[in-house]
């Protein structure tokens, strides 16, 4: 290519471990989060639920013993505008009105200028319905005993074919089926979901929150007070974790903010304790896949048909697009020419499940992963095959198609990173040390591996839909500034994007600002979501600093060579002669990107990261815990734009998704989440999370900013195959089910063993 | 709950201050609310994830389930006292520069009271082993990095505080 590929590959700035942009702030305590706002005359505000799945509201009473008129009472008569939040289906209300489809389900909010007032004013809200049968699992939702949603209960389904599947039985050496199962998983940022919200006739709404996505709290405050783009205006606050669960649900939350500042006139602030974050905000979904895999004599794929179910909640929300990304994942990183693939998301009277880290992937990849270890416990094949040796004889490679017919034209190193996580965890001689130690010890040792790749970007034409525009302005006091829609959460978007236009302009991390994200005054330029920010929005910043450039040496006297202060000049004299220096540029797609929705056919993403994990494990059979000592995890994620921010990307997404394997439960009563607290939903602490090795192969990917590709959502795909790999590796016994707790570990092994032991028989 | 106000003094990060509160008031909400030390932060208000860690008398405590009247006469330090100079030219605590670094903070809600064990740990560990580390900061919970990144910012705290176990190269 021209010399700009030269360049892009020498960088000084990309790349290097620069400090986190806000840092300083957060690490000083001067970060402002939403809780750490008031407004003048704030009034706080609180939700009244739903008690009960599903049924209708007969009435609403209000306990003489509290005095109301001191309380704003907003119920969905208040609503202006539509009374649903503005997701994919717009089937959700902003309250419910008439009936509740699930728990904890918002029916009408109280404000009042004390805090304290509002716990027992909510209690003292009496609601009674008239209850209707609920449906709580895949299983009753497909059965359509009860009819819950639309005629049929599905939310959305898909179907992918490829080649003759039927056919492709009657050859097969081996037939190898299997059952897997995830739980939901909560998201548990350690800030709360929180907004402000202000009103006023003249400049409509204003809300100041913590969230992912500003344009699609945007969309729905739009509808739901019913008022043009240039009256709502959202401001994202610094926020304290997301993965996912800030993506959709702040819609709701600033809606409710919003309908109380209206009719109190006061600012009102919402920000939900921890009870109620974990009661009533979204999870991952829980799924039920199935697999039948043909295989011939050598081991190699030739069919597979896999029935793929998620528990979609009680509303559509996200689930559609879950379910795609779940699809689009659930074949693994392999080459198989006869596929057929049914996925359905079910409604059910569950809290709507929505976006996490991972997006339906990790789902997905959990049931492949673990059903190529089935398989490979299943083949009698002369010489036998190992786990590692039946993935690397199905990986994909470059000028392959994978089960989208996606031709994969940029490079595939599965082989490599293979090579490279075995090397590292040392897998081989420790397994074979293991099964040597196991017959002896109380403690048996395991080790698991999975390979995987995860879809950057938004899916198929999405990321052309979206049209995203972004771009950089330079200030008269020379700052130049990023101007985006997308938001810091701690991944590091603030820093990558400050990291990538410096590098492009030829100037200093500090001469680049954030604008903070504030929809008067930015570009749209889409959700911070779909692991997109690096790739897809740092390429438009990237395009646009070039386009800065060209600009500048076209009608501002810029030479090819420029100094810092040369650069400032020249943006000096243009703007004399232009008003302002700025330079957007909209989403450009890589050529050949063709993707087919009807037939899910085509390019399912512009670029796919890649990866090899592998865990070692081991397992007490004394007091049946499992615990992962240690974990290596191999990927190849395009460029590495900064080696710090990186790691602890992998390093946290590993940690999470270890907690989705062996300890994060949510135990649903009724519908109803039962362990809403920290005290009971466990996640991985300091003493529980390993070693985690990260290793990163870099291909730069040439149409991903300075290399990119998406990284945040890949650590979430493989730990927990690998880990329930291992612990099949360790005890022999198949586990096929997450998350998988020591008492469902003392289920199976002590029934096993010492089937006396058990508290209750066992069935013969 | 009584409705009952007190007048309850204490030193936080070395200012006298006396609040006017009620007794069984939250130290985290009177940190907040009444002096506007809005850098301790809650996370699940029962103890669990001490992102309201704060040192109290020496000793670390989860702020959220201090009623202040246990503050009277104590000497309190938040996350605002690490640096207490910075605003004048001043440098960060080495803890801090040592996260900033190190990649000890990402979404930062559990930074204030992770940055307020790990305080603790050093003055009690100068040299901290991997096993002392873990422990503690058992009780602060951080769901964006996985810990490993803060475990490096905690060592490399404790090296560059400690200069007689200072590694021959950096």
């Amino acid at each position: 290519m021209s010399t700009a590929a030269t360049t892009r590959s020498q960088t000084r700035i990309v790349g290097a471990p620069v400090p986190r942009k806000e840092g300083i702030d957060k690490l000083v305590g001067r970060a402002q989060y939403v809780d750490d706002l008031t407004r003048e005359g704030m009034f706080y505000g609180a939700t009244v639920r739903s008690t009960i799945p599903r049924g209708l509201i007969r009435s609403i009473a209000f306990d003489p013993h509290i005095a109301w008129c001191d309380f704003t009472i907003v119920t969905a008569k208040d609503i202006p505008g539509k009374n649903h939040i503005q997701l994919i289906v717009a089937d959700q209300p902003c309250l419910a009105e008439t009936q509740v489809n699930h728990c904890d389900e918002p029916i009408l909010l109280l404000a009042h200028p004390d805090k304290h007032k509002l716990l027992a004013a909510v209690a003292a809200v009496h609601i009674e319905y008239d209850p209707l049968p609920a449906v709580f699992s895949i299983e009753e939702s497909e059965s359509q005993k009860e009819i819950i949603l639309g005629e049929d209960n599905l939310i959305k389904s898909f179907l992918l074919e490829k080649g003759d599947v039927d056919s492709a039985w009657a050859r097969a050496a081996h037939i190898v089926e299997g059952e897997y199962r995830t739980g939901p998983q909560e998201h548990l940022y350690i800030e709360n979901n929180g907004m402000i919200a202000e009103w006023s006739a003249e400049d409509g709404i204003t809300v100041w929150g913590s969230l992912q996505c500003p344009y699609y709290v945007h969309k729905t405050l739009r509808a739901v007070f019913d008022l043009p783009d240039e009256k709502v205006r959202v401001i994202q606050t610094e926020t304290g974790g997301a993965f996912g669960g800030k993506e959709d649900y702040p819609s709701v939350l600033a809606s409710h903010a919003g309908l109380l500042a209206m009719k109190s006139g006061h600012a009102v602030k919402m920000v939900y304790d921890r009870m109620e974050d974990l009661a009533a905000t979204t999870k991952r979904h829980p799924s039920r896949i199935r697999h039948r895999t043909a295989l011939d004599a050598d081991g190699k794929l030739l069919a597979m048909e896999i029935d793929l179910a998620t528990d979609g909640g009680a509303y559509s929300t996200l689930s559609a697009t879950v379910l795609s990304r779940a699809t689009l994942h659930a074949c693994g990183p392999y080459v198989c020419p006869n596929i057929r693939l049914r996925s359905r998301a079910w409604a059910t009277n569950h809290v709507p499940y929505g976006a996490f880290r991972g997006f339906g992937a990790p789902q997905a990849i959990f049931a492949m992963e673990r059903h190529m270890d089935a398989i490979a416990a299943a083949l009698h094949i002369d010489p036998p095959i190992d786990p590692v040796e039946l993935r690397r004889r199905n990986f994909l490679h470059q000028g392959d198609r994978n089960a989208t017919d996606q031709l994969m034209r940029e490079p595939v190193i599965l082989d490599q990173l293979l090579d490279r996580a075995l090397a590292e965890s040392d897998y081989h001689a420790k397994r074979a040390r293991y099964a040597r130690e196991n017959l002896a010890s109380p403690v048996k040792r395991g080790m698991g591996i999975a390979a995987f790749y995860h879809g950057s970007g938004f899916t198929g034409s999405g990321e052309l839909y979206l049209n995203s525009l972004a771009g950089v302005d330079v200030t008269p006091d020379e700052k130049v500034r990023v101007l985006v829609s997308n938001t810091e959460f701690g991944q590091g978007t603030n820093t990558i994007l400050t990291q990538i236009a410096a590098e492009a302009l030829g100037l200093e991390f500090s001469d680049v600002t954030m604008v903070p994200p504030d929809t008067a005054h930015i570009p749209n330029s889409g959700p911070t979501v779909a692991s997109r920010t690096g790739m897809v929005v740092g390429r438009i910043i990237e395009r646009a600093c070039l386009q800065l450039l060209a600009l500048l040496r076209e009608s501002a006297g810029l030479q090819e060579k420029s100094t810092r202060e040369q650069f400032f000049a020249a943006c000096r004299r243009f703007r004399a002669a232009h008003g302002k220096v700025e330079s957007l540029c909209y989403y450009e797609a890589p050529p050949g990107i063709h993707w087919d929705d009807a037939t899910y056919h085509g390019e399912a993403y512009g670029a796919y990261a890649w990866a090899v994990y592998v865990a070692q494990v081991a397992v007490d059979t004394v007091t049946y815990s499992a615990e992962v000592e240690d974990f290596w995890a191999v990927q190849e994620v395009g460029r590495v734009l900064h080696p710090v921010l990186a790691t602890g990307q992998i390093e946290g997404g590993v940690a999470q998704a270890i907690g989705y394997a062996l300890y994060e439960k949510v135990v649903l009563e009724n519908g109803r989440m039962a362990n809403n607290q920290m005290t009971n939903y466990i996640m991985p602490t300091a003493e529980d999370v390993p070693p985690i090795h990260v290793v990163f192969e870099e291909i730069p990917f040439r149409y991903g900013g300075y290399g990119a590709k998406g990284i945040g959502e890949l650590p979430h795909d493989g730990p927990a195959p690998a880990i329930l790999n291992a612990i099949r590796d360790a005890t022999g016994v198949p586990f096929n089910a997450i998350p998988l707790l020591p008492e469902d570990l003392f289920a199976t092994l002590a029934a096993r063993e010492h089937p006396e032991n058990l508290w209750e028989p066992v069935a013969s | 709950m009584s409705t009952r106000w007190d007048s309850i003094r204490f030193t936080v990060n070395g200012q006298p201050r006396t609040v006017h509160a009620p007794p069984m008031k939250r130290l985290l909400d009177v940190l907040r609310e009444d002096l506007h030390l809005t850098g301790t932060k809650e996370g699940c208000g029962e103890g669990e994830c001490g992102s309201c860690s704060v040192r109290m008398n020496g000793e670390l405590v989860n702020s959220c389930l201090v009623p202040v009247l246990q503050a009277e006469g104590a000497q309190i330090q938040t996350v605002e006292g690490l640096a207490p100079d910075l605003d004048s030219g001043g440098a960060l605590h080495p803890l801090q520069e040592a996260f900033l670094h190190c990649g000890g903070a990402q979404c930062g809600i559990c930074t204030p009271g992770m940055l307020m064990a790990a305080a603790q740990l050093i003055e009690r560990h100068p040299h901290p082993s991997q096993a002392e580390i873990r422990e503690g900061l058992a009780g602060n919970l951080c769901r964006c990095t996985g810990f490993a990144r803060i475990f490096a910012s905690v060592v490399a705290a404790a090296t560059h505080a400690a200069p007689e176990q200072e590694p021959d190269a950096r």
